[in-house]
């Protein structure tokens, strides 16, 4: 037996306040209190948000953009004060330059079929990483199969890092856009983006940022990364789940047409041909989701209170004290352990299948999520057909890794038990 | 309150720990691969019949949870001696039990009852019917199947 490992003391925050803006979290499941370790796949809304897409309905709703009467400035003006957060959040020069999408995977898609489906030709290279979520390599497959143009991949190493050494001979004049993951949702890996953007840009390609996982631990400025686009959804950042923001160079939006049509992204429709609105709304056709669109600006504030610099601390010392436990945990291995990582705690565990240790971590109420975590490529890589994951956000407490931990020491109990 | 125990039980353990007909054989008539891509589970299920048309040896390989690999230990070693209209009756018994939309009764599965606990846990269905999906492909003459 291991000497016990001491928890950590509470510094960063006032934990208890926090957890009692969050009204999810003081649930039950199966009669025991939730521990929720799921937050890379969705992170809970506090109050303020629940709040503020129940006020939006109850005081705001009418549609936007178009309506001559009062609601409809009203809910036109809180949308885009929420555009204008999103603006500040990641220091875009412009809201012209930041559109409303679905979610981060239709900002992929958008920029792939208005831009890479009207630019890419034979021959022509799009370069994406390993660890990247499947959202930023499908996208690029039907662009490549639409153009012919090739998809080309950085490798990764046994711990989860970019294999860098590789990019001097896959970033060539033939790479048109390299496509980068921010943060790694299967690993925690976080990827050098202010350096593969330079690299890109030095042999003339573009760089799309997925910043999905990204978003909600650490601060993101555009223009000192000089992205030509960066993408995230709201949902991970504490927002509404359906929201999603893609932010573009304005040069770059300017050039790109449309993706879908219809209304709001007009100036003129004629049978003989129409003419498209200015950015951003060129790229927003149809009604969006307006209120969470506008909730989300109450998921940047609440996240800004407390502040980047302290959510990284906490989160770090709850993945270190989980770490440390998992590191003295026997028969169990960590998958992803790049240094610097994000708290995200992938792992397997000898002769137990990630599915086997999820259904009897949920009867104890922790939920964690286990599978390929829609990055098959990284599964096949370490050669295991998926992982438990458990991924901590700043409401996420060190007793609760202790419950995560007691759970799996039940896991291993009933798999290993008295009849082995 | 759905007890991890009704899903875990002994013989899913045994199975899952010493898998029966585990491994590619020699010869077999019939092969079908199996996925379940919500969770990247894959199998691979070979069938040899006799000269009588009945199975004389059905096995399996591949990488899966618990519950998907007792449940294809456990077919495999209930198709032995089956007629393909048997392995088909077997399968639509199977699966009408574990997603609770047939009154047979459970008795009908035999040892394979034991996995009926599945039924309270939504998310593992897919799990248990893994191998019967790819049962099902193999007797259709599919090489390939997948859960979704």
């Amino acid at each position: 037996m291991n000497a016990p490992i001491p928890r950590p003391v509470q510094r960063a925050f006032e934990i208890d306040a926090i957890r009692a803006d969050f009204p999810i979290l003081a649930t039950t499941m199966h009669d025991r209190p939730l521990v929720y370790l799921d937050n890379a796949a969705t992170c809970q809304k506090p109050h303020a948000v629940i709040e503020a897409e129940k006020h939006y309905y109850e005081t705001l709703n009418a549609n936007i953009h178009r309506g001559v009467h009062l609601l409809s400035q009203q809910a036109t003006d809180a949308f885009e004060a929420s555009r204008e957060a999103v603006r500040a959040l990641l220091n875009a020069p412009s809201t012209q330059d930041v559109i409303f999408t679905r979610g981060a995977t239709e900002s992929i898609n958008l920029v792939a079929q208005s831009w890479g489906r009207n630019t890419l030709k034979p021959g022509d290279e799009i370069l994406i990483t390993h660890m990247e979520h499947h959202s930023n390599i499908v996208p690029w497959q039907l662009v490549c199969e639409q153009t012919g143009a090739t998809l080309k991949v950085v490798p990764i190493d046994e711990d989860g890092v970019l294999d860098l050494s590789t990019l001097d001979t896959l970033l060539t004049e033939r790479t048109k856009l390299f496509g980068m993951v921010h943060v790694s949702n299967a690993l925690g890996t976080v990827n050098p983006v202010a350096e593969l953007i330079q690299r890109a840009h030095a042999v003339g390609a573009l760089a799309l940022v997925d910043g999905a996982q990204a978003i909600a631990h650490t601060p993101v400025d555009v223009q000192a990364l000089d992205a030509d686009f960066y993408v995230f959804s709201a949902h991970k950042l504490y927002g509404p789940t359906g929201v999603g923001i893609l932010y573009g160079r304005h040069s770059l939006l300017e050039q790109m047409p449309p993706w879908q049509g219809g209304g709001d992204m007009i100036s003129l429709v004629r049978f003989s041909g129409s003419r498209w609105n200015h950015l951003p709304y060129k790229f927003e056709a149809g009604t969006p989701n307006i209120a969470g669109g506008v909730a989300l600006l109450n998921a940047i504030q609440y996240v800004n209170a407390l502040g980047f610099d302290a959510i990284a601390a906490h989160e770090n010392a709850l993945l270190d004290y989980a770490t440390a436990q998992a590191e003295v945990f026997a028969g169990l291995r960590i998958v992803g352990r790049a240094p610097g990582k994000v708290s995200i705690l992938s792992f397997v565990m000898d002769g137990i299948h990630p599915h086997d240790i999820g259904t009897i971590l949920d009867m104890e109420g922790v939920a964690i999520r286990t599978g390929h975590h829609c990055a098959m490529p990284v599964m096949e890589r370490y050669g295991i057909p998926a992982t438990a994951r458990a991924s901590f956000a700043f409401y996420n407490t060190f007793g609760e890794i202790d419950a995560l931990f007691v759970a799996l020491h039940k896991v291993v109990k009933l798999f290993k038990g008295p009849a082995s | 309150m759905s007890d991890l125990r009704e899903l875990y039980q002994e013989v899913i353990f045994d199975h899952n720990r010493n898998p029966r007909n585990f491994g590619r054989p020699a010869r077999y008539d019939r092969v079908s691969e199996g996925h379940n891509p919500l969770c990247g589970d894959r199998l691979t299920l070979y069938i040899a019949f006799d000269a009588a048309g009945l199975v004389e040896k059905a096995s399996f390989e591949g990488q899966g949870c618990a519950i998907s690999t007792a449940s294809a230990s456990l077919m495999t070693e209930a198709l032995k001696g089956k007629t393909e209209a048997e392995a088909e009756v077997m399968f639509q018994n199977f699966h009408g039990l574990i997603m609770g939309t047939s009154d047979v009764d459970p008795a009908v599965l035999g040892k394979l009852q034991v996995l009926t606990g599945v039924k309270e846990f939504p998310a593992r269905v897919k799990c248990a019917t893994l191998a019967w999906h790819t049962l099902q492909a193999a007797l259709h003459g599919e090489q390939q199947v997948s859960t979704e």
